[in-house]
């Protein structure tokens, strides 16, 4: 109870940590609006690529477009937020490297928090927008009968979404506590991830599916809520409450990666001065 | 809060280990693991108000010590208490209590300038306004910062920037001031504003300080106490006296004389050092004669052009310290009690001859 209180006297403190960030960024005003315009970019493009592939095939994995376009949209909603929210986290190798975490930790706030505020990329606000736009597009044109769980459901998956991709940033990034030059490992998972979510798991066999898809989970993001939304049956033989689990699938993965963050912070060196 | 009684240690560190894996090219591919003790046992305590220079060569485990303190790194076994908690299970909280300043990282917002940064940490720690616009006033007059607080801290010169950060690790009153080598790189006049405004600092008796530096005339001009650490262990801790006394750091008298002399004078209690311009300049060490006996025996003897009395020098027995060897048997620490009283910042008279060896 104690500690509840002390953490909720610690908001303002983290909104001034944003609110440094904000007017950071806002010093270099003309840089912010262009990478604000760039920052879309990427994410159009993994629209794009899809769309594309619908002009040559009429069916993805068994899934017309606006069906593919509804786990297409839940991905990149889910993930250009969490990107957003948690992706820089990836800077840490820097503070890192540079010893420069001492400074985070000497301060009286949660050193991951401090380390997401600070360089909060809010030129990333751009992406989300856009992730968001999709799902909501993709959502209307794919004729769904709406249901009040449905709607539940479309709502859930996204969040949940949010706290896996977050979760999976955190894990990664905090590899670089052991292991400095953990490179684009993290990468791997985080942007792979996405990608691999983005299509429909009938396109993937073997023990690759079984691994990412779920083993890591990353087949409860989307691709499950999806088809839970759209009312079709899984080719791949799952029931059809699969769709709901993705927030029982994201918890353990976000206290997983806290936990590996926490023994990251404990092995943190330091450097030599 | 955790209140301490007024006499207990702000800092308590008992057998304080801290170890890193190294791993070392051993051939093209293979690398072997080595085990380096950058802290190899300190026991250390530390009374409210003492002002304490920690120094040593590079390596020696000075920003280790201090970086476990702070609660950045985890001690490798040991124990260590800063205002009663443990600095890592207590990180957050021994945070609002304690000030840093690590030399090579900045607690600014490198864009804002300086005075968002005092605002944002005013949030960060806390603090109500009235008491934070206090100590900013404060510190705005002694460290003199009214010239550039509207200037993003980017733009900032080394000297302004270490000003600043000073103000920023004590808006929020802490009772601990760790300051890891605060005045690398500036210039002598930003360097005495920062060695004058801690002086300052310390007369109050309210905050301690913990000092490393490489610039010995901190030290003499801050700290009634040095602990000399090296090869992660304490070889010294005490007065800077007790320092010289151990040492056999002595003052010298300088004597300039009318006429070169064939026969240098021999003087009870006080050889000879050395015979420099041809004669006319002779360089006496103070061992058991006092400067007075030498200068009252040499006039006795000889025409004295001038005379001039030099004290030892810090640097001298530090550097003989650093080359010794690392002490081979584990050091005995001196009680506690025993060194916190004899070094106190309150107490002068009361010096232990060589408590940790």
């Amino acid at each position: 109870m104690a500690e509840w209180a002390h953490g909720r006297s610690r908001l303002p403190a983290y909104l001034a940590l944003l609110r440094g960030q904000a007017r950071s960024q806002a010093s270099y005003r003309t840089s912010f609006v262009v990478d604000l315009v760039s920052n879309v970019g990427a994410t159009v493009l993994d629209v794009l690529t899809v769309l594309v592939l619908f002009r040559v095939t009429r069916e993805l994995g068994g899934f017309d477009r606006t069906e593919a376009m509804v786990m297409v949209g839940l991905s990149s909603a889910a993930f250009a937020t969490a990107d957003l929210a948690v992706g820089n986290v990836d800077g840490l190798r820097q503070y890192v490297r540079t010893g420069l975490f001492d400074a985070v930790l000497v301060r009286p706030l949660g050193a991951l928090p401090q380390l997401l505020l600070m360089d909060l990329p809010l030129r990333k606000t751009s992406r989300a927008v856009f992730g968001i736009g999709v799902l909501v597009v993709a959502l209307a044109t794919a004729e769904l009968s709406w249901t009040p769980a449905r709607v539940a459901l479309a709502v859930l998956t996204p969040l949940a979404g949010v706290v896996f991709f977050g979760a999976i940033f955190v894990a990664t990034a905090s590899l670089s506590f052991w292991w400095i030059d953990s490179g684009e490992v993290g990468a791997a998972f985080t942007y792979g991830g996405r990608d691999f979510t983005t299509y429909p798991m009938t396109v993937y066999s073997g023990w690759f599916r079984a691994v990412f898809a779920y083993g890591m989970g990353f087949g409860f993001v989307a691709y499950y809520p999806a088809l839970a939304l759209l009312g079709r049956a899984d080719p791949l033989g799952l029931p059809q409450w699969v769709g709901w689990v993705a927030p029982a699938v994201a918890l353990p993965v976000a206290a997983v990666a806290a936990t590996v963050w926490r023994l990251g912070v404990r092995h943190y060196r330091s450097t030599g001065s | 809060m955790t209140a301490l009684p007024p006499d207990a240690p702000v800092i308590e560190a008992r057998d304080l280990r801290k170890e890193f894996v190294v791993r070392v090219r051993a051939g093209r591919f293979r690398r072997t693991k080595r085990v380096v003790g950058a802290v190899d046992g300190i026991d250390l305590t530390v009374r409210r108000g003492e002002m304490i220079g920690y120094i040593g060569p590079n390596g020696a485990g000075k920003s280790t010590t201090l970086k476990m303190m702070t609660g950045v790194l985890s001690p490798s076994s040991g124990e260590v208490r800063v205002c009663g908690l443990p600095p890592v299970a207590q990180r957050v909280r021994l945070a609002l209590r304690i000030g840093v300043v690590f030399g090579q990282r900045s607690q600014l917002w490198w864009d804002l300038p300086l005075r968002d940064s005092f605002d944002l940490l005013r949030h960060v720690y806390r603090v109500p306004a009235a008491e934070h616009a206090a100590r900013l006033r404060r510190c705005r007059a002694e460290l003199d910062l009214d010239g550039f607080l509207d200037i993003p801290v980017r733009q900032l010169s080394l000297g302004q920037r270490m000003r600043g950060e000073l103000t920023a690790a004590l808006l929020h009153g802490p009772e601990v001031l760790f300051l890891d080598e605060p005045t690398i790189g500036l210039d002598l006049v930003s360097r005495q504003a920062v060695r004058a405004f801690l002086a300052e600092l310390g007369a109050t008796g309210d905050t301690t300080l913990v000092l490393t530096t490489h610039d010995l005339a901190d030290i003499e001009r801050l700290c009634r106490r040095l602990v000399v650490i090296d090869h992660g262990r304490v070889v010294h801790d005490g007065s800077i006296e007790a320092l010289h006394a151990r040492y056999g750091s002595r003052r010298r008298v300088v004597a300039d004389l009318e006429e070169p002399l064939a026969e240098p004078p021999v003087l009870p209690g006080a050889p000879l050092l050395r015979v420099e311009a041809d004669g006319r300049r002779l360089v006496f060490a103070c061992e058991s004669a006092t400067a007075s006996e030498v200068v009252a025996g040499l006039a006795r003897l000889v025409a004295l052009r001038d005379i001039a009395i030099e004290e030892p020098d810090i640097e001298d027995v530090v550097a003989r310290l650093y080359r010794a060897p690392a002490p081979t048997p584990a050091p005995t620490p001196a009680p506690a009690g025993d060194v916190a009283q004899g070094c106190s910042i309150t107490s002068t008279a009361k010096v232990p001859g060589a408590s940790a060896s």
